[in-house]
C-alpha cells in the first residue's frame, strides 16, 4: 500500500484535527445553550430523564475501559502480540474517557457545580464512586503510559499494567452498577449488569481499537500482518459471542419473572425499541459481524474485519439506546394489579426524540475523543510495530 | 427492627462505597453529616429557630382514598400555589409535578379509586442512597429534601425513585415563593411543606382537602391522630415489597 505524500499527509492531519475541534466546539456551544435555556430545549423530560447524551457518554466510558484490554493482554497476561499495542490502547482509553465525561458533565442540570461534585461525596452513591474512579483511572493510565514510554520506567510496566487492569475492571463495574443498583425500574436492578458491562467494554473497546489501528496502518501505507489480524478478529468474535450470551441470559431471567413479563414483551416485541433490539443490536451488532469474522471469504481481509468492528460499534449504540431510553420509556409499575391513569404519564409508555442541541452535545464527546486521538498518534510514536520473528518465537501466532 | 440510621443494607453500601473510595484516596469527606440528628424533645408545634430537627419525630401523611373525591384537584392546586410551581411548558412532561392525582381501577373487580401521589418520604429513600453529592437528604424528622445548593442536576435520584415523585426544573423560573427556593437545573419534589411544618402548620395539601381525606402528624407519637388511625385501620405503603418504609400511607387501596 502506498503511503500519503508527506505534504498531503500534513494537510490531512490538520484537516482532521480541525474537524474534530469543530465538532467539539459545536458540542460545547450546544451545552452552553442547554445550560442557558434549561433542558426544555432537549427531548428529555421527567419520565425519560437520561437521553441521547447518556447513550454516547456511556458508550465512550465503557469502550474507554475496554480498549485498555489490549494493553492488559500484553502487560498482564504476557501476550507478545499485544505488547506493541499497549501505548495506543492507553491513549485511546484516555481520549474516549475524556469524550464520555465531557458529555455527561455538560449534560448536568448544573454543570457549573462540578466543584460541588468533587468536594461532596456520598459513599452510598454509585455515581459518587464513579467521581473517584474516573480521575484515578486517568492517573493510573498516565503512569502506565509513562512506564512504557520512558526507558528507566520500563521495569514498572508490568506493575502499572496490573494496576490499570484491576482499576478498569472496578471502573466498568461502577458503570454497570449505575443501573444495577436501581430498585425502581424493571429494566435495571440486576447484578448481572456489572459483569455484562465489563464484557461489553471488552467487545466495544477492541472494535474501536481495530478501527483506529487499521486507519493508522493505512495512513502509513502499511498492512496489518495477517496473523495479527487473525488473532485480533478471533478475540473480537469471542467478545461478541460473550455479549450475546449475557444479553440472552439477562432477558431470559427477566422474562421468567411474572412481574417483568410486560416489560420484556414491550422491549422485545411491542415498541419502537423492539426493531432496534432485533435489527440494530442483534442483526447489525452481533450476527453480521460474527458472520464476517467467521466466513473464510471475509475473515482474512482487513477491510471486512474493519467492517465487522464498525458494525459492532453501531450495534453498541443500538444496545445502549434500547437499554437506557427503552428502560425509561416503559412506565413504572407503582400499583401492580391496577389500571392507572394520571397527568404524569403513569402507566403510559413515553416517547423520546433527541433534539438538535443534545445530538450536537453527544457528538461533541466523539469530537473530543477523535481530536485527542488524532493529535496523540501524530505527536507520539504509537503505531504498533510487530516483530513477526518474536511473535513466532513466543508461540503467539497460532492458537 | 432496623431504624433508618442502623439499617444493615445502608451500612453495607456505605462500607462498600468507602472501600472503593479508600482505594483512591486516603481521606473521605462523608456527605451524610447533612443528616444532623438532634436530641430535641418531640415537637408537634413550631420548631425553634436554630434548633435541629428531631429524630424523635417522624412526620407522615395518611391518605384515605375512600374520601378522595373524583376529579378534585384542590390538593394539587394548593401545593403548586404554596410552592410556586406554576410554570407551564409546551411539553407537559417537562413540567414539575410535586403532587399528582392518580386514578386506579382494580383489574379484579373494576373498583375505581383516586388518590394523590407525591414523595413518599421513605425511611430508606433510594434517592438519598444514589445522590452523588448528598444533596438528596433525609432530615432527622423523616422529611426527604433536596439541597438546592448542592444538587448538580444529574437526575440519578429520578431514575432511582420508585414513585416518580421527583421533577427536574427544565426552564428558568420566575416569581418564586421566597420560602420555597427552587432552581433551574435542579431536581425537586414534595417537601411535605417543611417551611410550614417548621412553623407548626400542616402541609398545604392537607389544609386544602375539602373532604378531610388527608391526615398529617407525627407517626412516632402514639397519641397523635395519625398514629391512632394507623393503629386502628388497615393502611398500605405503596410498593411495600421494596421495604422502603414510607411516611405516606394510604387507606382504602
Amino acid at each position: 500500500m502506498a503511503s500519503l505524500n508527506p505534504r498531503h499527509e500534513e494537510a490531512l492531519f490538520y484537516l482532521l484535527a480541525a474537524i474534530g475541534g469543530l465538532v467539539t466546539a459545536v458540542g460545547f456551544a450546544a451545552a452552553l445553550y442547554m445550560e442557558h435555556s434549561g433542558h426544555v430545549v432537549t427531548g428529555m423530560n421527567n419520565q425519560i430523564v437520561w437521553g441521547l447524551p447518556h447513550v454516547f457518554a456511556i458508550f465512550l466510558i465503557v469502550a474507554a475501559s475496554g480498549v485498555l484490554n489490549v494493553a492488559s493482554m500484553g502487560s498482564v497476561f504476557g501476550r507478545v502480540l499485544y505488547k506493541p499495542r499497549a501505548p495506543l490502547s492507553g491513549l485511546l482509553a484516555i481520549a474516549m474517557l475524556s469524550g464520555g465525561l465531557f458529555v455527561i458533565m455538560l449534560d448536568l442540570g448544573r454543570a457549573d457545580r462540578l466543584i460541588v461534585a468533587a468536594t461532596h461525596f456520598n459513599p452510598t452513591s454509585v455515581f459518587g464512586w464513579n467521581v473517584i474512579l474516573y480521575p484515578v483511572f486517568y492517573g493510573i493510565v498516565a503512569v502506565y503510559l509513562w512506564s512504557m514510554m520512558e526507558r528507566r520506567m520500563n521495569p514498572y510496566t508490568k506493575a502499572a499494567g496490573l494496576a490499570t487492569f484491576i482499576w478498569r475492571i472496578v471502573l466498568t463495574t461502577g458503570t454497570g452498577s449505575i443501573f444495577a443498583f436501581l430498585v425502581a425500574r424493571q429494566a435495571y436492578g440486576s447484578a448481572l449488569l456489572a459483569p455484562m458491562f465489563i464484557i461489553m467494554s471488552f467487545c466495544w473497546g477492541l472494535a474501536v481499537f481495530l478501527v483506529v489501528q487499521s486507519t493508522m496502518y493505512a495512513w502509513n501505507g502499511l498492512t496489518l500482518p495477517a496473523l495479527v489480524l487473525q488473532r485480533m478478529k478471533n478475540l473480537l468474535a469471542t467478545f461478541i459471542a460473550a455479549v450475546l450470551y449475557f444479553t440472552i441470559v439477562l432477558h431470559l431471567v427477566n422474562a421468567y419473572f411474572a412481574k417483568n413479563m410486560a416489560f420484556e414483551y414491550f422491549i422485545l416485541f411491542d415498541s419502537e425499541f423492539a426493531s432496534m433490539f432485533w435489527v440494530g443490536q442483534i442483526l447489525i451488532g452481533t450476527l453480521l459481524p460474527l458472520a464476517l469474522l467467521f466466513n473464510p471469504g471475509t475473515a482474512t481481509k482487513a477491510l471486512w474485519v474493519n467492517v465487522a468492528a464498525l458494525l459492532v460499534i453501531s450495534g453498541a449504540y443500538f444496545q445502549l439506546y434500547v437499554f437506557i431510553i427503552g428502560g425509561q420509556a416503559f412506565p413504572l409499575d407503582i400499583f401492580p394489579g391496577y389500571d392507572v391513569k394520571s397527568s404524569f404519564m403513569d402507566a403510559a409508555v413515553d416517547h423520546y426524540s433527541a433534539s438538535l442541541p443534545e445530538i450536537l452535545l453527544a457528538f461533541g464527546g466523539l469530537g473530543i475523543a477523535f481530536t485527542m486521538t488524532t493529535i496523540g498518534v501524530r505527536i507520539l510514536h504509537f503505531l504498533p510495530q510487530d516483530d513477526i520473528a518474536e511473535l513466532e518465537a513466543a508461540g503467539s501466532v497460532t492458537d | 427492627m432496623s431504624t433508618p440510621d442502623n439499617n444493615p443494607r445502608r451500612k453495607f453500601i456505605a462500607a462498600a462505597g468507602a472501600s472503593v473510595a479508600g482505594l483512591g484516596f486516603t481521606a473521605i469527606a462523608p456527605g451524610l453529616h447533612l443528616m444532623a440528628v438532634g436530641e430535641a424533645k418531640a415537637a408537634t408545634e413550631a420548631r425553634k429557630a436554630g434548633s435541629a430537627a428531631s429524630s424523635i419525630v417522624r412526620w407522615g401523611l395518611l391518605i384515605d382514598a375512600n374520601k378522595c373525591a373524583p376529579g378534585c384537584t384542590k390538593c394539587i392546586d394548593a401545593c403548586h400555589t404554596e410552592n410556586g410551581v406554576t410554570e407551564k411548558l409546551p411539553d407537559p412532561r417537562q413540567n414539575s409535578q410535586w403532587i399528582r392525582k392518580i386514578e386506579l381501577t382494580d383489574r379484579r373487580n373494576g373498583k375505581k379509586t383516586e388518590l394523590p401521589m407525591m414523595c413518599q418520604h421513605c425511611a430508606e429513600p433510594p434517592c438519598v442512597d444514589v445522590c452523588p453529592t448528598g444533596a438528596s437528604m433525609k432530615r432527622a424528622d423523616g422529611i426527604v429534601l433536596v439541597d438546592r445548593h448542592t444538587c448538580i442536576g444529574c437526575r440519578y435520584c429520578m431514575m432511582a425513585c420508585p414513585y416518580k415523585a421527583r421533577s427536574f426544573v427544565h426552564a428558568p423560573l420566575t416569581e418564586q415563593n421566597p420560602e420555597v427556593p427552587r432552581g433551574q437545573g435542579c431536581v425537586e419534589s414534595c417537601t411535605l411543606c417543611v417551611h410550614r411544618v417548621d412553623k407548626g402548620q400542616t402541609p398545604a395539601c392537607v389544609e386544602s382537602c375539602p373532604t378531610g381525606a388527608m391526615t398529617f402528624g407525627d407517626l412516632n407519637d402514639p397519641a397523635s391522630d395519625i398514629a391512632k388511625r394507623i393503629a386502628s385501620v388497615p393502611t398500605t405503603q405503596v410498593r411495600s415489597d421494596l421495604r422502603l418504609n414510607q411516611a405516606v400511607r394510604y387507606q382504602g387501596i
